[in-house]
């Protein structure tokens, strides 16, 4: 008998939302002491599955049929109170951010022992010395107990709230996307965490995760989810060896391989140039000491007509620094940005305003870079008008923008709320390309979308740049994305660039060890 | 749907606009509905409402209570509204300027927005007041002095987390001026709160105007509602309408108010745009 065993679930959704059932007839089992995937994309109905398991379906989400077997008790027929005290003690949960899941003024020795104490008869001490064991497990061993979770870092706070969640030997473990907030490193270790922990302990996991890199690692089965329904499930190794389905065969098609290569342009014809561009933070306000934070440090590189070139990094390595100062977002304490021939770093801003038509930029988060009050029209014409184009002229050419980047030109009287993500994408492109610019710069541009959108708006992304002979910047923290659509590569870190070169030879024979850790850090690469 | 259908689709809202047109229009259309002015006596003090003729009886001189209700209103509304054009345009301006340029421009408005919010306002105004001599221009100044730093520290705040938005961004990217993008770009999305907190200055602004004038700090030629209710304090136990009337009016021109803000802070939410 298997440890959960899910049949016809069916979860309704309150009257008013997109559609009647967040989740229809899903049937599941999760075998003992093994690691299951749900694997889909956003609104498929695959968290709201795993909410249901734990009986904390959101105000007005109801289960309405079917279903859940926990060890032979249906779970969905238990009173509250029993389910509370099966929370913690019998399937535990964690979640994508571990920054709010955890409390910001209780230090973590203290959290995880209150949740060892909310289930059990032991003293504070006790409680104690058995939180400090399990963090050691987790590989904390040297984070005092007393430190609070601003002092951790994201890998650090996911450790945090694994050992809680383990605190109790739950059954079942629920990782709801436990990596997606996390850089590729840091991922790779959580997730080898998460395997280590579930062998020694004998677990069951159920792992939600929209990315089928991680399924490739992680899981002895799988099911793939679309609106709702279960598409496709089975062995692992069977679902993505010999996809049956074919949406399953589009989402595994979907996911960037990490070995596309773009040759590199064969002659570079330079139009930025960035020498030694050094740009440090201060803290602090009038009468502290300031100390800095060196976020570039001495940054050197050159951007040709017609080519991508890609910025790879972690958080933190300083990427989204240098295209906000080659852009002049922010004003760089030293060096040089040559946009052919005039030096940009350092020029007054009404001076820079007329050149600015001339770098434009896609941002990352489709749901804040467009003014909300703004038709898609209106935001298509504000860059011409300030540059003094005819507001007529400039709305006939918005309508062939929007056809250019696969929109109907009828959404001109729309406001964004009303469209998709990927769908903003398009219209955030459409803005920039307005001005005609030669050179464009693309901050995480694909990082919030789902799979199957990402290679479509990195798609239009790679033809816009060829029909216009655009120069692109492409930051990225995923080196697969980066691999499908850059000619050129640069690896950031700490604010220095560790290496750089065509993206054929970083991805063949990477130089510098932080780059191999990268590189060897993407999930599902030998399985993909 | 438009934005007036919208606003109008709210029952609160149409009812609040409701009754304050009907004020306005009460306050506007005095001269014509009564022949006589407010401080002409007409009969015996304290008379009951309904009594000879008196809709809403007479005060402690014998003087129409309907009348100086209505010719009050325009005292009551004119120094609310006035005084929230004036705080609420000061307030936007020095708020939008300070959130939108932050650093050193905004550590200096802050503090001088501090420098207001620290004195006790209404001592402070009852100085202003006093110091102005007592008229209705001295107390539009005055509550439009004691109120800006509110709206000042709301767009303040507003255009801060705004100004951080990508869109915002793009804008500069795009090459826009700064006043474009202020005028444009942030303000439009950081209206909903300043509606709201306009909406509440009116009410405030009518009620600090009665405590002016209950006080004597009123303009001595003008009545408005609240040196109705200063001048009847001593007849308050005697004879109840002189002072519960002009009190439910000022309450029910507050209360209409909030709910016309509440109206518009639901009706800008493009949100519920359909």
């Amino acid at each position: 008998m298997p440890l959960v065993s899910i049949q016809n679930l069916t979860v309704s959704l309150p009257s008013g939302a997109d559609r009647a059932l967040a989740t229809e007839g899903v049937s599941l089992d999760i075998g003992r002491k093994e690691i299951v995937c749900i694997v889909g994309e956003s609104g498929s109905g695959k968290s709201i599955t795993a909410h249901a398991i734990m009986g904390l379906l959101p105000r007005g989400v109801a289960a309405t049929g079917g279903n859940i077997f926990f060890d032979g008790v249906d779970l969905l027929r238990q009173p509250a109170d029993a389910m509370r005290r099966r929370r913690g003690r019998d399937i535990a949960m964690i979640f994508q951010d571990p920054m709010a899941a955890l409390n910001p003024v209780l230090a973590i020795g203290k959290q995880v022992s209150e949740q060892i104490r909310a289930h059990q008869r032991v003293s504070e001490t006790q409680a104690l010395k058995q939180a400090a064991r399990l963090l050691g497990e987790m590989g904390l061993g040297e984070i005092s107990l007393k430190a609070y979770p601003h002092q951790l870092s994201g890998g650090q706070r996911q450790r945090v709230m694994i050992a809680m969640a383990l605190s109790l030997s739950p059954r079942l473990l629920i990782a709801d996307e436990p990596t997606t907030a996390l850089d590729v490193t840091t991922q790779a270790q959580i997730l080898k965490l998460i395997k280590h922990i579930q062998t020694m302990r004998e677990m069951s996991v159920l792992l939600i995760t929209h990315d089928f890199g991680v399924v490739a690692d992680m899981a002895d089965s799988v099911a793939v989810m679309r609106h709702g329904k279960i598409v496709e499930s089975g062995a692992t190794a069977q679902v993505l060896g010999n996809p049956s389905h074919a949406y399953t065969r589009a989402l595994i098609a979907a996911v960037p391989r990490g070995a596309s290569q773009l040759p590199p342009v064969s002659q570079i014809r330079p139009v930025i140039q960035v020498k030694n561009l050094t740009k440090r933070f201060r803290r602090g306000g009038l009468f502290s000491s300031t100390p800095t934070t060196t976020a570039l440090d001495d940054v050197s590189l050159t951007l040709g007509r017609g080519e991508t070139l890609g910025v790879v990094g972690e958080s933190g390595s300083g990427k989204s620094t240098l295209a906000r100062c080659i852009i002049r977002l922010l004003d760089p304490d030293a060096g040089e940005v040559r946009l052919e021939d005039v030096d940009i770093a350092h020029m007054r801003s009404a001076a820079l305003r007329p050149l600015r038509r001339r770098i434009q930029m896609v941002f990352q988060d489709p749901f804040s870079s467009l003014n909300p009050r703004q038709t898609v029209g209106d935001s298509l014409i504000a860059g011409p008008r300030a540059h003094g184009e005819d507001v007529r002229e400039a709305r006939r050419r918005a309508a062939d923008m929007l056809d250019l980047v696969g929109l109907s030109p009828q959404v001109l009287q729309r406001l964004p709320h009303e469209f998709s993500g990927g769908q903003r994408q398009r219209i955030g492109l459409a803005r920039a390309l307005m001005l005609r610019p030669e050179v464009l710069i693309a901050d995480e541009p694909v990082s919030a979308l789902d799979v199957t959108v990402q290679a479509q708006v990195l798609k239009l992304l790679d033809d816009v740049r060829r029909q216009m002979n655009l120069a692109m910047l492409f930051i990225t923290h995923d080196m697969r994305v980066a691999a499908q659509i850059c000619h050129r590569v640069v690896v950031m870190r700490h604010g220095r660039i560790v290496e750089q070169g065509s993206t054929r030879d970083i991805f063949a024979a990477p130089a510098s060890d932080y780059t191999k850790a990268l590189l060897a850090a993407i999930p599902g690469r030998q399985a993909l | 749907m438009g934005f007036t259908r919208r606003f109008l689709c709210r029952p609160t809202a149409m009812f609040g606009l409701a009754v304050f047109l009907f004020i306005v229009a009460i306050a506007l259309g005095a001269p014509l509905l009564f022949s006589r002015g407010p401080f002409s006596i007409v009969g015996m003090p304290l008379l009951p409402p309904g009594a000879s003729g008196l809709l809403a009886g007479s005060d402690v001189l014998g003087r129409d209570m309907a009348v100086g209700l209505a010719y009050g209103a325009r005292i009551s509304l004119l120094v609310g509204i006035a005084s929230t054009v004036c705080a609420a345009g000061i307030g936007v301006l020095m708020g939008a300027v300070a959130g939108y340029y932050g650093g050193w421009v905004d550590d200096l408005l802050m503090r001088v927005t501090e420098f207001f919010q620290i004195i006790p306002s209404f001592v402070l105004l009852m100085v202003l007041v006093a110091f102005l001599q007592p008229s209705l221009a001295s107390t539009v100044i005055g509550i439009t002095l004691v109120t800006w730093p509110q709206v000042a520290r709301v767009v303040r705040g507003e255009f801060l987390s705004l100004r951080a938005r990508e869109f915002v961004q793009a804008a500069r990217v795009l090459g826009m001026g700064d006043a474009a993008i202020i005028a444009t770009q942030i303000l439009p999305n950081a209206l909903p709160p300043i509606v709201v907190i306009s909406s509440m200055i009116v009410g405030n602004a009518i009620l600090t105007e009665s405590a002016l004038s209950f006080l004597g700090l009123g303009d001595p030629n003008l009545l408005s509602w609240g040196s109705m209710i200063g001048g009847s304090r001593s007849a308050m136990w005697v004879a109840w309408w002189t002072t519960v009337l002009p009190g439910a009016c000022i309450m029910i021109t507050v209360l209409a108010l909030n709910f016309i803000g509440d109206g518009l802070n639901d009706a800008l939410n493009p949100r519920a745009r359909r």
